[in-house]
């Protein structure tokens, strides 16, 4: 196979893009917690751009997308990226080199792994965190992404879809989030609703805008080729996420008033639905895609916070749901008018597609919701998971790395 | 006429106001302030390593009561500003000569 050089310069180009997504992520978050926290929460994200960025080069490529092993995992015939060079893959992307597939997988690894640290915000222990993303990432983002993504893996071959990372991001960070906030257990004051406002809502808006030019990169970028494909699914990405903005806007507004806050949680959620669905349904189905995720994941963070469960930052309700929902709809909508690679949907006359993803849906919420639990307890049992009573109640800035997000002699 | 200044935990601020509100005080006004008591600040493990952190965040709350209200006040911050640990804060009451209500004039125990 010969390297084609425009799907090799754009993939490198998605490849960055998806890496600034973390940065978004971490200022997204950052805001969204109280200020004495701001800063121990963009480090989380960004603590996932060295260890995740490591950890994939060394093994977690080759355990992903390695050659296949039962379905279940990839070998360790790329470790340390053997056999990984300038020249293409024979199985993936075939018109890049091999290296430039690999890098663009790792950014997605890195990106899931911070996305699950919205539910653990201002009272996990940093070194508990550390463990716990190492062994999460080996034991369940590896085994997904290999399930999905891997030539090979059973959900790949049973013919579930996924373009970008519905299933692989989406649910398996959503689900663990819920997962290991259970375990965790909520934030002091939580149950006492003492009020717990966001620090800074212009960074978080800061923060969406970033992940909103990032997810370009994302979804457009999984074509893998910069052709037709890549524009459609760029597309659909943008219809999505502005209908999914527009609808949340309405119904804050409904509700009380038009919220920034409500805008940008909106365009997220519309992000996260079209991921598993962009290359494989019409660009304009983004609007049903994007109003249903806006609807569906409002009154998913409502029931989340009548649970009394503190998944303080919604990961659950807008990446695990808006994941669901969006790997349920590449059943509903996908058309192979759009991409030969994939299949017609429920809309097109083939129900089995949408039974198809049902069990990708099942079978990685199962998975990601039981694998954290275990290992949530396993981190626990070694170095504890929360910080200690007066250490929440300084902030976890000063607590867990002794610096602070603002100077000055109050806070 | 005095003026209550108590130093709270910033967790105890809705509570505080609710004990007031009980007792009919609506008014107050809030400052954000950096305190450190007997203690000198607490005391944080990191590693192998104690440090201290010395000024930790607190609301000052200020309300002007009449002076048969002073225990009644004081007694209503407290139930709402305790929780029994180091670091509840102070409440400290002071003197005032007189007070004025901008809009109409009034004075005094009017203004108040």
């Amino acid at each position: 196979m010969s390297i084609n050089y425009a799907d090799t310069a754009w993939v490198l180009v998605s490849s960055a893009m998806v890496l600034f997504m973390t940065p978004g992520l971490a200022f997204f978050y950052g805001g969204l917690v109280r200020r004495k926290n701001f800063l121990s929460t963009i480090m989380m994200s960004f603590a996932c751009l060295g260890l995740i960025g490591l950890l994939w080069v060394l093994y977690g490529y080759s355990l992903s997308f390695g050659p296949d092993k039962a379905g279940i995992i990839g070998g360790l015939d790329f470790f340390g990226l053997i056999n990984v060079g300038q020249d293409p893959s024979p199985v993936y992307a075939t018109t890049i080199p091999h290296l430039a597939f690999m890098t663009f997988q790792g950014m997605f690894a890195i990106i899931t792994v911070a996305l699950i640290t919205g539910a653990v915000v201002e009272r996990i222990k940093f070194s508990a965190l550390t463990l716990f993303s190492i062994l999460w990432f080996t034991l369940v983002y590896c085994p997904v992404a290999h399930w999905v993504w891997g030539s090979g893996g059973w959900l790949a071959k049973l013919g579930t879809l996924d373009f970008a990372g519905g299933t692989v991001v989406h649910i398996a960070a959503g689900v663990s989030a819920l997962s290991l906030a259970l375990l965790l257990g909520p934030r002091k004051g939580f149950k006492e609703k003492e009020p717990m406002e966001p620090g800074n809502i212009p960074m978080v808006a800061l923060g969406a805008g970033m992940l909103w030019f990032g997810w370009f990169g994302f979804n457009a970028g999984s074509a893998l080729t910069s052709g037709g494909l890549a524009s459609s699914a760029f597309v659909a990405t943008n219809i999505s996420a502005a209908t999914a903005a527009f609808v949340w806007m309405v119904l804050s507004w409904i509700y009380r008033r038009p919220s920034l806050l409500g805008v940008v949680t909106g365009a997220v959620a519309g992000l996260v639905a079209i991921t598993p669905a962009a290359g494989f349904v019409q660009p304009i189905m983004g609007i049903p895609i994007g109003a249903g995720v806006a609807i569906l994941c409002y009154y998913m963070m409502l029931f989340r916070a009548k649970t009394g469960i503190d998944e303080s930052l919604d990961v659950w309700a807008i990446h695990g749901m808006g994941g669901t929902w969006g790997a349920l709809a590449t059943g509903i909508f996908c058309s192979t008018a759009v991409n030969t690679a994939g299949k017609n949907g429920l809309i097109y006359g083939n129900p089995k597609q949408l039974l198809l993803q049902l069990i990708g849906v099942v079978s990685v919420w199962a998975f990601a919701f039981i694998m954290t639990w275990i290992l949530g307890k396993i981190v626990n049992a070694i170095v504890g998971l929360r910080v200690s009573s007066s250490e929440e109640s300084v902030g976890l800035d000063i607590s867990q790395h002794g610096e602070r997000a603002y100077g000055g002699h109050l806070r | 006429m005095k003026k209550i200044e108590a130093i709270i935990r910033e967790e105890k601020l809705e509570p505080v106001k609710k004990s007031l509100e009980n007792i009919g005080y609506f008014g107050m006004t809030i400052t954000e302030v950096g305190g450190r008591g007997r203690q000198k600040g607490i005391p944080l493990k990191w590693g192998p390593r104690e440090y201290w952190v010395e000024f930790l965040p607190k609301l000052k709350v200020e309300v002007v009561v009449l002076d048969e209200d002073v225990s009644a006040t004081v007694n209503a911050i407290v139930k709402g500003a305790r929780t029994g640990d180091v670091g509840d804060g102070k409440i400290f009451i002071i003197p005032v000569e007189n007070a004025v209500r901008i809009r109409t004039g009034d004075t005094g125990g009017n203004a108040v």
